[in-house]
């Protein structure tokens, strides 16, 4: 799947990143404890999280997260949107819950990660 | 002998600037075309230490050195040190305060998740002396 064929799945609208919809999506993870998802996070992983801080888009960087997903609709800031316009990653937003939306993505045959990410996983 | 030293002090309590040291070194072992799966658990684990530098420590200092075939995170603080490093290793063990709970971190995870990303980990601690982290990724 794409994240283009994920927004119809979410009933998303795209904040930003436009011009990279078309990129592969291979897992997601859902959550609002960055500490776990610096955990469990793999390659082309959505992240669907409620958490509107600058911190968010840090830990996507780290991990190379290429697709945010803010649930309940929330909106995150526009310095948090500059951020993320500069790391490439694109940001989208449902008015779904978290649970929701992770529901939906699951239905849809994206599946999560129970493995532990690093070299000892 | 390294190719490449860089080092970044990082304060306590320092959280706007949170992550700034580890996308830093992220970018600029991209540049030198260090393997993406590698990059990744480099850039988890500096990450990892450098929120630990803002959340637990007085202040240190968080060095990435490259050799041709080792990349070395070193993570160096000036206190107040562990008391019980074995404890600390529990995932799930945090004595982060309530200010790095809200912004998602302090979870406990930091620690195991360091030594999980990392080929090699070391860690000495001495109360009132301060916390040395060592962690070596293979390049090869």
């Amino acid at each position: 799947m794409t994240i283009r064929e994920l927004i119809p799945v979410l009933d998303a609208r795209v904040l930003c990143g436009d011009d990279k919809l078309d990129q592969e999506v291979k897992t997601a993870c859902g959550s609002d404890l960055m500490s776990d998802v610096l955990a469990f996070v793999k390659d082309k992983t959505v992240l669907i999280t409620g958490l509107t801080n600058v911190h968010v888009m840090r830990t996507a960087e780290m991990l190379d997260i290429h697709c945010v997903v803010f649930a309940r609709g929330k909106v995150p800031s526009e310095e948090i949107l500059e951020e993320a316009r500069e790391l490439g990653i694109v940001v989208l937003a449902t008015e779904h819950t978290t649970y929701t939306a992770c529901g939906l993505m699951y239905v849809a045959g994206i599946r999560g990660t129970n493995e532990r990410s690093g070299a000892h996983a | 002998m390294s190719l490449l030293t860089n080092t970044y002090d990082v304060h306590k309590g320092e959280f706007e600037t949170a992550g700034d040291a580890s996308a830093s070194i992220k970018r600029k072992l991209k540049q030198l075309g260090v393997d993406s799966a590698v990059l990744r658990r480099v850039a988890v684990a500096s990450y990892e230490a450098e929120l630990n530098l803002i959340i637990h420590s007085l202040g240190g200092q968080l060095t990435m050195e490259m050799n041709p075939e080792h990349i070395v995170l070193i993570s160096k603080d000036v206190g107040p040190g562990i008391a019980d490093i074995d404890k600390a290793m529990q995932e799930g063990f945090s004595t982060a305060s309530e200010e790095a709970r809200v912004l998602g971190f302090g979870a406990g995870m930091g620690l195991p998740n360091m030594r999980r990303n990392a080929d090699g980990f070391a860690i000495e601690s001495q109360p009132g002396i301060g916390t040395t982290i060592q962690m070596e990724f293979r390049l090869k």
